[in-house]
């Protein structure tokens, strides 16, 4: 591996064989490219005995759960309090049979969406896996959310079922029970005595203890719905994207080629299941392989991380920019104490990874990060650096075998035209087809049509492609917000300050920030009679922050004496953000570059 | 400083960051970010805060020192020198 020195241009990390300890799966680019068929990738899985179709379930867990692959550790939870407890494949099948069986004893059916919303807790994967066995959809809420996005997403989704702690209930849902008029059963994960307070809820340990801890899963079509991730739009409500379980032939074949897992790896996604990455790889991929996931409760702290990563000998590390560039604040010394041996591919999703920290990779863990880019549309991986390719610092790589992405420009209404000059600014398109392409919004079929145009799906990002076919990430084409790795409507958290009354308008913006990527901003005019002070400052803040949640509400307000509309009243978060860059506000083409 | 200082420059940091937290309720021997609904931006915020009321360098392995109440007033009046008394 070359390391390359600092400079204005970054190098490409070149690598040889030398660098693998173990074989990639990816190694010859073109040809795979070439002789790849996502059929053919199918029959890497089982399906259902006796041809009853494809469960996300069956591959994941039952299939790895025979004869001695049952001992076989699936899931190593770290608890907060540093205890440890192991998961089998064959723990995994007995639990998450007994959840189906709960499920299907209150009368839960296929296509039903069953909400769960908790912290990185075993009941949070034995759930997801057993509402799959079911036939149901699996829909994780961030356990982060406040009350308003987790009401209007219960909404959105017609849920009958909710799973979540006795804590989060108490805190986030009893208030507003009444408010969630589809909910017809609340499945509650704490200690019995806890739950006793509450009405209309049951205790989920006692319904599994009393069920069968054996589960024939239905016959499932592909095409049979699985998942429902909630993202977020400019304008409008949360978008619930619908996936179906053929997705798993892509959550499969994308962790061998992007994250080149295979069956002996130890592998930490520290995504939070409430978010597609961690449902995709923090939970399916990885089990679909047959190796040993690790799942860490606490929130990031350095220090663990660290240990985790040398203790439990991980050897694939997916993460996310904001936390590397958390890591390196405590500099590669850090990991000095620390030895890596067994570490032999570190990836990071969720925006795009600055150069700087591609390659502090390879001084703090002696690797280089390899960036990858998909969204919750996509399902899975459509874009990366892979193990045996160069490394090109700030690109998000190539596209999979599989997956044929363009650059686009819009060129007027419901017409493209495919931009082939590399290095030109475009929108980043992807011809569908894949199977993990989300197969609608949830009761919003309009919304679902507008992003497939002249035959391509639009995906809202801006790119440019270099002569070689990497991609590099250049903006959004909307208003929407990444931070830490999430994305975050302007629209959603404008409507919540408009309902503080001291608020009339608003305008919420995606501010740079050198470790979450953009910081949520707004910008706040006030109503005649108050004072645009530090007490009425802080007051907004907490008001947001308690409906919305703290990975949502914003990190900084500012008062304004008016915010910038057009003439159809439409905030123009475009002139606020060349604003507070700085920019000339005449001229807000060049803001995606910024 | 005596640690009645320190707990109340606590709490000004956090609310800083989480205006939301009445400083009162604070449970001393928990982590903050079990008690309320704190982001990890936010805790690195809260640090910030820290640092710039107190004038005193937190290295990032000192975070998880940080985490409670009780540990981050034994913390921070260490980093500070000896901690006198409240009855001076």
């Amino acid at each position: 591996m070359t390391v390359p020195t600092l400079g204005t241009r970054w190098p490409p990390i070149a690598k040889t064989a030398r660098d693998w300890p173990v074989s990639p799966n990816l190694l010859d680019y073109r040809r795979t490219c070439a002789e790849f068929s996502w059929a053919e990738a199918q029959r890497q899985l089982d399906g259902l005995p006796d041809g009853r179709g494809l469960n996300i379930a069956h591959e994941a867990v039952d299939r790895h759960a025979t004869g001695v692959g049952r001992h076989r550790v699936a899931l190593r939870w770290l608890s907060k309090d540093g205890a440890r407890r192991d998961f089998t494949y064959g723990d995994l099948r007995e639990e998450t049979s007994r959840f189906a069986n709960v499920l299907k004893s209150l009368g839960v059916g296929k296509g039903d969406p069953v909400v769960v919303m908790a912290g990185r807790i075993p009941e949070l994967y034995i759930a997801a896996l057993g509402t799959l066995k079911n036939g149901s959809v699996f829909t994780p809420l961030f356990s982060a959310f406040g009350p308003e996005p987790i009401q209007s997403r219960i909404d959105i989704a017609r849920a009958k079922v909710l799973v979540t702690t006795d804590a989060l209930y108490r805190k986030k849902v009893e208030p507003i029970r009444a408010l969630l008029p589809s909910l017809e059963q609340v499945l509650l994960i704490g200690d019995v005595t806890s739950i006793q307070s509450f009405a209309r809820v049951r205790h989920l340990r006692t319904l599994m203890a009393a069920v069968d801890a054996r589960f024939v899963i239905p016959a499932t079509d592909p095409e049979d719905a699985a998942l429902l991730h909630f993202t977020s739009g400019t304008t409008g409500k949360p978008k619930g994207a619908l996936h179906v379980h053929h997705a798993v032939v892509a959550h499969h074949a994308t962790a061998r080629f992007a994250l080149d897992l295979h069956p002996d790896d130890v592998f930490w996604c520290t995504a939070d299941p409430g978010w597609v990455t961690g449902t995709s790889y923090g939970i399916i991929a990885p089990l679909t392989l047959g190796l040993t996931s690790i799942v860490d409760e606490a929130d990031f702290d350095a220090e663990r991380w660290y240990a985790i990563l040398a203790r439990e000998k991980v050897t694939v590390f997916y993460t996310a920019p904001t936390a590397i560039r958390m890591l390196m604040r405590g500099g590669a010394a850090a990991t000095r104490p620390q030895a890596f041996p067994s570490l032999r591919f570190l990836a990071s999703v969720g925006e795009p990874l600055n150069p700087e920290a591609v390659v502090w990779g390879v001084g703090a863990f002696g690797r280089p990060f390899h960036d990858n880019w998909w969204q919750t549309e996509t399902g899975g991986i459509m874009i990366a650096n892979f193990a045996a390719m160069d490394v090109r610092p700030g690109s998000m790589g190539r596209p999979l075998p599989g997956i044929e992405a363009a650059i686009v420009r819009r060129t007027g209404e419901g017409a493209i035209e495919v931009v082939d000059a590399p290095d030109t600014e475009g929108e980043l398109a992807l011809r569908p087809g894949w199977p993990s392409m989300f197969r609608g919004y949830l009761s919003d079929e309009a919304r679902y049509r507008q992003c497939f145009v002249g035959g391509y799906y639009l995906t809202g990002d801006l790119a440019r492609r270099d002569g070689d076919g990497y991609y590099w990430f250049v903006g959004r084409a909307d208003d929407v917000i990444k931070s830490s790795g999430h994305l975050i409507s302007p629209f959603e958290v404008e409507s919540v300050l408009l309902e503080h009354p001291s608020v009339a308008e608003a305008g919420v913006i995606g501010k740079p920030d050198p470790v979450a990527f953009e910081i949520v901003k707004a910008f706040v005019a006030l109503k005649p009679g108050f004072d645009a002070d530090e007490t009425l400052n802080r007051e907004l803040l907490g008001f947001a922050r308690v409906r919305l949640g703290a990975a949502v509400a914003p990190k900084e307000i500012e008062f304004r004496p008016s915010i910038p509309k057009n003439r159809a009243g439409k905030i123009m978060r475009r002139l606020l953000k060349a604003q507070e860059l700085g920019l000339p506000q005449g001229d807000t083409s060049t803001l995606e570059a910024s | 400083m005596t640690p009645d200082d320190f707990t109340r420059v606590i709490g000004e940091a956090l609310t800083a960051v989480a205006p939301e937290i009445d400083p009162k309720s604070i449970e001393p021997g928990v982590s903050f970010r079990d008690q309320f609904d704190l982001d990890s931006m936010d805790f690195l915020n809260f640090v910030i805060a820290l640092h710039k009321k107190l004038g005193i360098d937190i290295p990032e392995a000192d975070y998880p020192r940080l985490y409670t109440l009780d540990n981050a007033v034994a913390y921070l009046a260490s980093k500070a020198g000896a901690p006198r008394t409240a009855d001076t």
